[in-house]
């Protein structure tokens, strides 16, 4: 496995790839710009780069996001086109999230109404400006449950000021509303059945320095009696070390990880390796992949997350 | 008696087999043991059921990128279904398709997943001329 990555790097160096190793690239390297065309190969950071910051790219994977660097050109259609960045139904918020995996969970919901990749959603309703990390968790979830690529949030996305911006200039949209009960039944719908967990990961996307700061405070004076991995990028990392956030990490007993993604990094065989059954996380993106390989998650707050690390997994209720 | 189904769009070679049919989406990343050739996901309609060699008829393409490249890896290594069967697809599912010379087909008039009862055995040819590859995918229901 190690020798199939190692050959992956070294050829994509090769052909002149800047290996950033992120998933975050939006918060870290460089942000795209308003209606700026770009060609991402990740769905989290499409969905970011289109609704959060207004530039325009598809969904492309490893193939064509490779082919568009090395040509510098990427095919003209979905949403480089205006008339594919309007809404094409409306969800009406009457709760605005407060955590990150209520906003995830918000996230997931909305893409199961959304249904396909050629809907876009707008939200109506949300009551304050979400952080740069509650709206990753939002579009990742989102993105992940749904396939979907660009959403508007009324009255804060950039391309959307007016109401009248997103109900497509007049046509009738198909319209649905969301609720505390609607998120608080995502979230037992995963965590219900689940008394312990095994592993607690905080993943998918990488943490932004923001985020590792607050496991590092809610883990100080405790200690992590099951693992507990926390993921970032390369471009995080090296701050959370000066700022000695990962030696606080780490000398609770969790372990902080740089330039990974824990799904991708052969799950299922860290599972059987680990014996490692049950996980809980904060992310609903990772909450809707990892049970595919072969684990059964729960979604929790951060908070609850690292309560249960350090009650042997217990999760408290 | 056999009926005849037109699609949208489709790519790949002649194709026929059992259909494995269900009303829910389709990830190669979310949903399936690509080792053991199972779904995997415990929340999918088709957990615990093996797609190798079957027809797959399904909703609509969902999750990341991740399909792009996974398809061609999982006709490498042999362990894949006969064909993708779609109501909607998205980029992904499509450069998966073109990557691995995978056939698969999408876009009907009527829900696939309706039309297409589990275990009929399908055929279905998107070799035709150039004109007809845009309208001519014909998904023959042999056995309903």
């Amino acid at each position: 496995m190690l020798d199939l990555e190692r050959r992956a790097i070294a050829a994509l160096e090769a052909l002149g790839v800047l290996m950033t190793n992120t998933c975050i690239n939006y918060q870290t390297i460089m942000p795209p710009v308003l209606r700026e065309h770009v060609a991402y190969g990740d769905t989290g950071v499409v969905i970011y780069s289109n609704s959060v910051c207004g530039a325009r790219s598809n969904f492309e994977g490893g193939p064509s996001a490779l082919s568009a660097g090395l040509t510098g050109r990427t095919p003209r259609y979905g949403y480089h086109l205006d008339e594919r960045r309007a809404a094409t139904l409306v969800v009406d918020v009457g709760w605005t999230p407060r955590e990150l995996n209520d906003w995830g969970a918000l996230g997931g919901i909305v893409g199961r109404l959304a249904g396909d990749y050629w809907q876009v959603p707008a939200l109506v309703g949300i009551d304050r400006i979400p952080s740069s990390d509650e709206l990753k968790h939002f579009g990742a979830a989102l993105a992940s449950y749904g396939s979907v690529a660009l959403f508007h949030i009324v009255g804060i996305t950039p391309e959307v000021r007016l109401d009248d911006d997103v109900l497509l200039r007049g046509q009738a949209l198909r319209r649905h509303g969301v609720g505390e009960t609607d998120i608080h039944a995502f979230h037992q719908s995963y965590a219900a059945a689940i008394d312990t967990v095994d592993v607690v990961v905080f993943s998918a996307p990488q943490l932004s320095l923001m985020e590792i700061a607050k496991v590092a405070g809610l883990l100080d004076g405790r200690r992590a009696t099951i693992p507990l991995l926390v993921v970032t990028s390369p471009q995080v990392k090296p701050d959370a070390d000066r700022l000695r956030l990962t030696e606080r990490i780490e000398a609770a007993g969790g372990t902080v990880l740089s330039g990974m993604c824990f799904y991708q990094s052969y799950a299922r065989e860290m599972a059987e390796a680990n014996g490692w059954q049950r996980l809980a996380t904060n992310s609903a993106k990772l909450v809707n992949i990892i049970g595919g390989y072969g684990y059964r998650p729960a979604l929790l707050s951060m908070e609850a997350c690292i309560e249960a690390a350090c009650r042997d997994g217990r999760i408290a209720r | 008696m056999s009926s005849r189904i037109i699609a949208d769009a489709g790519m790949g070679r002649r194709v026929e087999g059992e259909a494995l049919v269900a009303k829910d989406g389709f990830s190669a990343r979310y949903d399936l043991d690509r080792a053991r050739g199972v779904f995997s996901r415990s929340e999918h309609k088709l957990a615990g059921q093996s797609y190798v060699g079957r027809v797959l008829v399904l909703d609509a393409a969902k999750g990341g990128v991740a399909t792009a490249w996974m398809l061609h890896e999982m006709n490498a290594r042999g362990v894949v279904p006969a064909a993708l069967v779609l109501n909607v697809v998205n980029p992904i599912m499509v450069q998966g398709a073109a990557l691995a010379g995978f056939t698969m087909i999408s876009g009907f008039a009527l829900d696939i997943t309706h039309a297409i009862p589990n275990g009929a055995w399908v055929e279905f040819d998107p070799t035709g001329d150039l004109e007809a590859y845009a309208k001519s995918f014909a998904v023959k229901n042999l056995k309903g």
